[in-house]
């Protein structure tokens, strides 16, 4: 696979159920939680040793941001690392509240919705090469966005009109625009943002927030590994021709609303394709391309796996129940309704759709069904440890880390952003680190050098 | 790919007369060990909702994000 970097940043929900009637203001539990965190200080936007990135989003969301990663196992992993720690935040900020003479239960959510129709997002982050063609690289993205919900979806419940309908994404009914530089409103499927914290006459960095937030880690590689492979082509200036879409914001909504995926999308050209089969022109193209390139078995997995979804969503969606967050959701869903004899008006099938992304694995439904042997994991616990603990060896994040432990072995304040490094105070000191793939910088060295001979 | 075309006949040999095709046992006890493990966890759904859900639900309000 081509050399890039990849991100993750995570935006997830919170809320406090009290046991009484007090109520707290969110900016409160938001800052016990980061607590659990960062003891003893509250700073909204931390970096940790792990090189990731932990802040107070807009709206008062903790929201994660993965450390730079070179390979979509390693971004896959490191979101998960995010999850577990903001679940290790959780026992200490459930205390804080007890010695406030408070109780109730906070609850973080890995989803996209809450219940008035308001969103918050997973980020994908890609850097690509500066010399393509913006417009070609848009022409090219937005059918494959458009119609790769129906392996990357979360599934949602939603009323419309006093009815529940399941609805493949939690994220397609929020998307109005085709390209847009904003994140907050009119959200569009590509977001033009491009803040590269790398060299920008020769990087961008491709924003994108058209995904749903993965419980499933199968879900989430595919979302990063096939975006990556179609990014490959795309540099590679290996077009796919033919699949321009007549209204890209419509056929969105209409795919996430398609459970039999057979409904048809109408072409710019006036043809009709389903999304299925439009993935299966883009899966075509991508071997094609690796048959013209270098063995890549990394790639080659990536392949495989998209062509085995796309064979059972065809065959029987319920199939992939294991694989894919939508159809495990709503084969557990119906199961439920089954056993009590409710239908997806029941308000227990919308809080079962919320807590399909409770975090605390001992309440989260996705971590009940993983328990039961009924999910098809990506990575072990003990990759995920090992992410909470160490940055990525082969990125700027291994810098990073490096620098943090040292700092706070120091006992020394300092400044941390993505592209540079500060010793605050006497003998105040700032390091540049503007290349994302390289892992080691001497200055960074020297410190730590001096700092062991002086033990 | 040979995954793949291991499928396709499968589903030939399916289609050709479902009634003849005798059930795989290995296949069955499969299928009743996830329906069991289902089964198990519909008994645990139950003590992590709410008494409420409705409320629970209906305040489960978020500021926009992003």
């Amino acid at each position: 696979m081509k050399n890039r970097i990849f991100g993750l940043e995570t935006e997830y929900g919170l809320i406090f159920t009290p046991h009484g009637k007090v109520y707290l203001p969110m900016e409160k539990i938001l800052g016990y939680v980061f607590e659990g965190l960062i003891p003893n200080s509250w700073p909204s936007n931390a970096f940790l040793s792990n090189g990731a990135r932990f802040y107070q989003d807009t709206g008062c969301h903790p929201e994660y941001a993965t450390p730079e990663c070179d390979q979509v196992f390693d971004t896959i992993v490191h979101d998960k690392a995010g999850e577990r720690l903001l679940e290790r935040c959780l026992p200490v900020a459930q205390k804080r509240l007890q010695e406030e003479g408070l109780s109730g239960d906070i609850y973080i959510y890995k989803n996209n919705t809450d219940s008035m129709g308001n969103t918050y997002g997973c980020h994908e982050n890609y850097l690509m090469r500066r010399d393509v063609d913006f417009w070609k690289v848009t022409e090219q993205l937005i059918p494959f966005f458009v119609t790769r919900q129906i392996y990357t979806g979360a599934g949602k419940v939603l009323k419309i009109a006093g009815k529940s309908h399941f609805f493949i994404s939690q994220r397609s009914q929020h998307i109005h625009e085709k390209t847009s530089s904003s994140t907050t409103s009119s959200r569009s499927i590509i977001n033009t943002r491009d803040e590269p914290h790398a060299d920008a006459e020769k990087y961008r960095r491709l924003h994108i927030i058209v995904g749903d937030s993965n419980m499933s880690e199968y879900a989430s590689y595919l979302k990063v590994g096939i975006t990556a492979i179609i990014l490959a082509m795309i540099e590679d200036r290996f077009f796919l021709e033919g699949v321009e879409l007549d209204d890209p914001v419509k056929a969105m909504r209409e795919v996430s609303r398609d459970l039999t995926l057979k409904k048809r999308i109408r072409l710019e050209k006036g043809k009709e394709m389903s999304a299925i089969e439009i993935q299966r022109r883009y899966l075509e193209k991508a071997k094609e391309y690796l048959s013209f390139s270098e063995e890549d078995p990394i790639s080659q997995d990536i392949v495989d796996r998209w062509e085995y979804i796309l064979d059972g969503l065809e065959e029987d969606p319920s199939r992939l129940d294991r694989e894919l967050d939508w159809v495990a959701k709503k084969g557990l869903i119906h199961s439920y309704m089954d056993k009590k004899g409710c239908g997806l008006d029941d308000p227990r099938i919308a809080m079962m759709d919320l807590q399909y992304h409770d975090i605390n694995q001992d309440r989260g439904l996705y971590y009940m069904l993983d328990r039961a042997g009924l999910i098809e994991r990506v990575a072990t616990e003990k990759d995920i440890e090992e992410a909470i603990e160490n940055p990525p060896q082969t990125t700027r994040a291994k810098t990073r880390g490096d620098f943090i432990r040292f700092a706070k072995a120091k006992n020394r304040s300092y400044t941390v952003d993505w592209t540079y490094l500060k010793l605050n105070g006497y003998w105040e000191e700032t390091i540049l680190c503007m290349d994302p793939f390289s892992s080691e910088n001497q200055r960074v060295n020297e410190l730590i050098a001096a700092a062991d001979a002086q033990k | 790919m040979k995954k793949k075309d291991k499928k396709k006949e499968e589903k030939q040999e399916s289609s050709k007369d479902d009634a003849v095709v005798e059930a795989n046992p290995e296949v069955v006890e499969k299928g009743k060990k996830i329906k069991e493990d289902l089964e198990k966890v519909m008994d645990e759904i139950d003590d992590v909702l709410e008494e409420n859900a409705e409320e629970f639900v209906k305040n489960y309000v978020q500021k926009g994000g992003e």
